[in-house]
This record gives C-alpha cells, structure tokens and sequence, in this order.
C-alpha cells in the first residue's frame, strides 16, 4: 500500500463500564464530551459522526450514530453507523479514518455504547430458524462460553496448558485493572479463588469468562492538516492512528467461530497459512509497518482466559504452542517484556459489545502518551489492540507516538 | 409413547445409520452442513444452485475439541428437563470431508469419556419434549463410536 498521511486521535474518552442500568446514549454522550474536552475540541468541530451499533436497545441502537448526534444537539454533522459485533468500534473508527484519508473531513467523533442484560448473551426474541445465532442456541444449547471451553481445551490437550495457567492470565489482569478508574471489576483475584469459582464450560470456571457490561467509549480522529494547524502534532495529542484491520477470513475457515455450527470443508481447497486470528493481526502489522517485536503493548480480547493465550500466538508474541510459557515467566505481566491488557482486560472490564475495541483504542492512546496513572507500561511506543467477533467480524488497531 | 419428529427440518436422517444431510458442490467436491442452496461458497468456484446436491454425510469422525453446557442456556434452546441437567458439547472432523460439525454428546457421556482425536458416531436422540409430552423432538448428537447403545427413544 502506497505511503499516506497520518490520521491523529485527537482525544478519547470513556463512561466507566458497570452495571449501572441506563440507557447505552447516556454513556455515549459523556464518552463523547470526555474525547471532546480531551482532544480540547468542541462538538460544533465534528463534522463526522460515526456510532457503533448496539442489537440490543432498539432503534436508538440500530442508528447509534444519529443517535449520538441528536443526543449531543444536532450540529449538521454527517453521521454513519458501524456494526462488525465485537470489532464494531474499529470498524466504526475505519470509517472515520477513511473519511479523513479522502481528505472529506478534518474531524471525527468515533462513540460506542451499550447496555446489556444479566447472564448468558442470548440471540433477540422470535423465531429465525434461518439464523445461525438462533439455532445454535434452539439445536446446539451452545452459549458463547461453550465455544470458549471449546478453544480451551485444545490448548490442555494439544500444548499442555493447565487450568492453573488460565487462572494466571485472570491473576495478572486483575491486578493490572486496580488502578483503572474506568474498569467495573478493580479486586485482585487469586488463583485459587478462580478454581473455586463454578465450572460454566468445562473446562473453563465463571472466572475464567468474562462479564457483559454497560459502558460507552469515544475516539477523536483529525487530519494530519487540522493537527498542525492545531498544534496537536508535538504536543501530548500526537498519537497516530496508523492501521485498522478489518480483515474477514478466507476460505476454507477451519475453526468453528461463533455463531458457527460447522466448519468450511477442506477438501477442495488447502486451508490458509495463517488463520483468521493471525490473519487480522497480520494485516494490522502489514499496514503499519511494523511487527510484533516493536510492540510495547498489546490489548486483546480475553472473552476467556485461555483466549489471551490464543491471541499472543495469533498476534506474533510467540510460537503456536508457547502461549503458556509467557504468562508462567511474567512475560506478559506490567513490568515484563510485552505487557499484554494493561487495562486489566475484559477480565476487569466485562464486554460492552459496540465500545470494547474503542476502549482498547483509548487504552493505548492514555499508554502512548504516558497517562496510564497506576498501570503504565514505561516508554510505551507502539500498540496493537485486538478482537474477534461473530459473523466474521474481527479488528487490528495500531498506534503509534 | 408419543411421536418423534426431527427439531429441524431436513438436516438429518433417522433410519437405522442415520447421517448429517448437507449439500455437495458437483463442480469443486466441496460440502456444506448446514445445507448450502444458493452458490458454492468455495471463492474459486462459480458453482451455482443447480450444482449443489444434497449428500449424506459421514457419519464418523474424530473429536476436535469437548466441552460441556453446567448452566441452562438462554432461549431460544429449550431444555429437556425440570431441573436442569447439563449435557457436553462435541466438535467432531467428519472422516473424509475435512470439515467439524458441532452436536451435543449422547446421553450417559461427559466429557470424562472424550479426547481429542477420538472416534465418535453419529446418533439421533431426543432434545427436547413438548409441554403436554405427546412429541418428542430430536436432533444430531455424537456418541464415542463402540460405546453401545444409549438410551433410546428417537426412532
């Protein structure tokens, strides 16, 4: 890909994720105005408005970006709406970016939000049977975690990882989300209290999966031009937006993803070199041109604790194999060779589906700019945030200083 | 006894050695479950509807991955019964097709009595009953293969 202008973050912003029960626009907008008043911009600046949609709050949720804009007082500001499951913030912050390369735009307002239900992410009511979400759950009984335990158990039986070693990947999160303001689980958590935790899907226990949560995160986007024009550039804002993968996977797909109840056949065509975790990453790394040893900091999606471990091999951390070896040295801990969710990860925050890879974008921009208060990683330069969702869905996003 | 009818229409059969009923792409060899009726899916192949036959399925092959389902998964699944009791979940790789195809495990087998690798069959048993227990409706699920029969109700 030829060389391009730089797109700047300008400012981000988070609603603390919880369970607090009101409507996803309420945390959309104070996301928005936090982004806003960190990137020292107002909203009669957008001109671009995208939002993240969430399937489960009705028609504010399927047009969140004109949601969000009405919200904020209706500026005259284009508006576009994202959906990508969980990867719907970076294809949302993609648009905006995109919008800013074409040069159409000087300023983007990227928000997420959602307010979730209690227990198990269920399919919406009525009867689809044409629908792979619903009939997974009507033929299989397969819940999100089932595909977790799934992806789990491989690891213990192919690379010998042990349920002790799951617990650690949720000891090391939860101790990187204690000083995180925004984070809804800030407790340190034990070994030990992980394997007492109930079994959900074996061998996963319920400490192992993370939680669904209310929350609401913002990205400012501007053009290399507004930047200077602003003095963005040197100052503490100059963190650059410097690839978002959207990547969706070739065929033939061997994994079965959720909401999958089959698998490509492999018969007629070899299946890819690099599957569809590594393939988002991959391309992530191809546009940024850099790779995995110029990361110092990745923010993945640990839906489960045996997940993170699938995504430092799928992210170049490590062999395919060796995931277990990093989390037992420390390696990915703060203060180790590659901290990975410094944040504290889903482990402390719980999914917010339309926010949660704008959450990893604001995470990595706070830890560019050193204001990672209480879980900073030092000298932190480059970062890669990662996610996968369902329908094929997944996102790389890299920042740089 | 009441009747039984399949959960889902046109996905399996129920006779003596019953199989997945997916399609085949007469063009490329490439299957598909759930069927695939519109184009073949395989990017490098234009075949179309008219290519695509349906096929049975092998109806053996080899864990991929277990796990199980400890608490009661939300609607639409349905559960068999009051209280709740938990079932396993196998990945299977259908021999010769190169393709996993998710079902819940047999009745009576956990997953104490699966490993990845290991043989299964294809067997059709109840997956629910309907409020006034006159019909029984069944689907897919994957056994350990020689493990005998399980409790049978579906055919």
């Amino acid at each position: 890909m030829s060389a391009r202008d730089d797109v700047f973050v300008a400012g981000v912003g988070m609603h603390p994720w919880g369970k607090w029960g009101r409507s996803f626009v309420s945390y959309g907008v104070a996301a928005a105005r936090a982004a806003l008043a960190d990137a020292g911009l107002t909203w009669s600046d957008v001109q671009y408005c995208v939002g993240g949609e969430t399937v489960r709050n009705g028609y504010p949720g399927y047009v969140a970006g004109a949601t969000f804009a009405q919200a904020l007082g209706w500026n005259g500001a284009r508006v576009a709406t994202s959906y990508a499951a969980c990867a719907t913030g970076a294809q949302a912050l993609d648009t905006a970016r995109t919008r800013i390369l074409a040069g159409l735009c000087d300023v983007a307002l990227v928000v997420g939000a959602d307010t979730t239900p209690k227990g198990f992410l269920a399919p919406n009511a009525g009867d689809r049977p044409d629908d792979a979400d619903w009939l997974r759950f009507r033929v299989l009984g397969a819940t999100n975690p089932a595909y977790f335990g799934l992806y789990a158990r491989r690891r213990i039986d192919l690379h010998g990882a042990t349920v002790e070693d799951f617990a650690a990947v949720k000891v090391k999160n939860s101790r990187h989300g204690l000083a995180n303001p925004n984070a809804r689980y800030r407790k340190a958590v034990t070994a030990e209290e992980v394997l007492a935790s109930p079994v959900v899907a074996d061998p996963l226990h319920l400490l192992d999966i993370c939680a669904t949560s209310d929350g609401g995160a913002a990205v400012v986007l501007v053009s290399s031009g507004f930047a200077r024009a602003r003095g963005l550039v040197s100052a503490s804002a100059s963190v650059r937006l410097r690839a978002v993968s959207t990547v969706t996977p070739t065929f033939p797909k061997t994994i079965v993803d959720l909401p999958d109840i089959a698998t490509d056949s492999t018969v007629a065509v070899s299946p890819p070199e690099v599957g569809f975790r590594g393939a988002i990453a991959r391309a992530a790394y191809e546009e940024a041109g850099v790779g995995p040893e110029d990361l110092s900091l990745a923010e993945v999606y640990d839906l489960s604790t045996a997940l993170e471990l699938d995504w430092y091999e799928d992210i170049g951390l490590c062999k395919v194999g060796e995931a277990e070896q990093l989390v037992r040295g420390g390696e990915t801990s703060l203060g180790g060779r590659i901290p990975v969710n410094p944040s504290g990860g889903l482990a402390c925050f719980g999914e917010a589906v339309p926010a949660q890879a704008l959450a990893q974008v604001c995470e990595v921009t706070w830890q560019l700019r050193g204001e990672a208060s209480g879980r900073q990683v030092e000298g932190a330069a480059v970062g890669l945030t990662a996610n996968q969702g369902l329908f094929g869905h997944g996102s790389a996003v890299i920042l740089t200083r | 006894m009441g009747t039984s009818v399949p959960a889902i229409e046109g996905w399996f059969t129920t006779d003596p050695e019953p199989a997945l009923l997916g399609t085949r792409c007469r063009v490329c060899g490439t299957a598909f479950f759930p069927r695939e009726t519109t184009l073949c899916r395989n990017p490098h192949c234009n075949g179309t509807d008219d290519e695509l036959a349906e096929v049975r399925l092998p109806r053996t092959g080899r864990v991929w991955s277990y796990t199980d389902a400890r608490y009661q998964p939300p609607p639409p699944y349905i559960p068999r019964t009051d209280p709740y009791e938990p079932f396993a979940l196998a990945a299977v790789e259908l021999d010769h097709e190169g393709m996993v195809v998710l079902g819940q495990v047999a009745d009576g087998f956990g997953c104490d009595d699966l490993s990845i690798g290991a043989p299964m069959e294809l067997v059709i048993e109840p997956l629910y009953v309907s409020d006034d227990g006159s019909t029984t409706y069944t689907t897919w699920k994957w056994r350990p293969l020689g493990a005998g029969s399980s409790p049978e109700v579906a055919r």
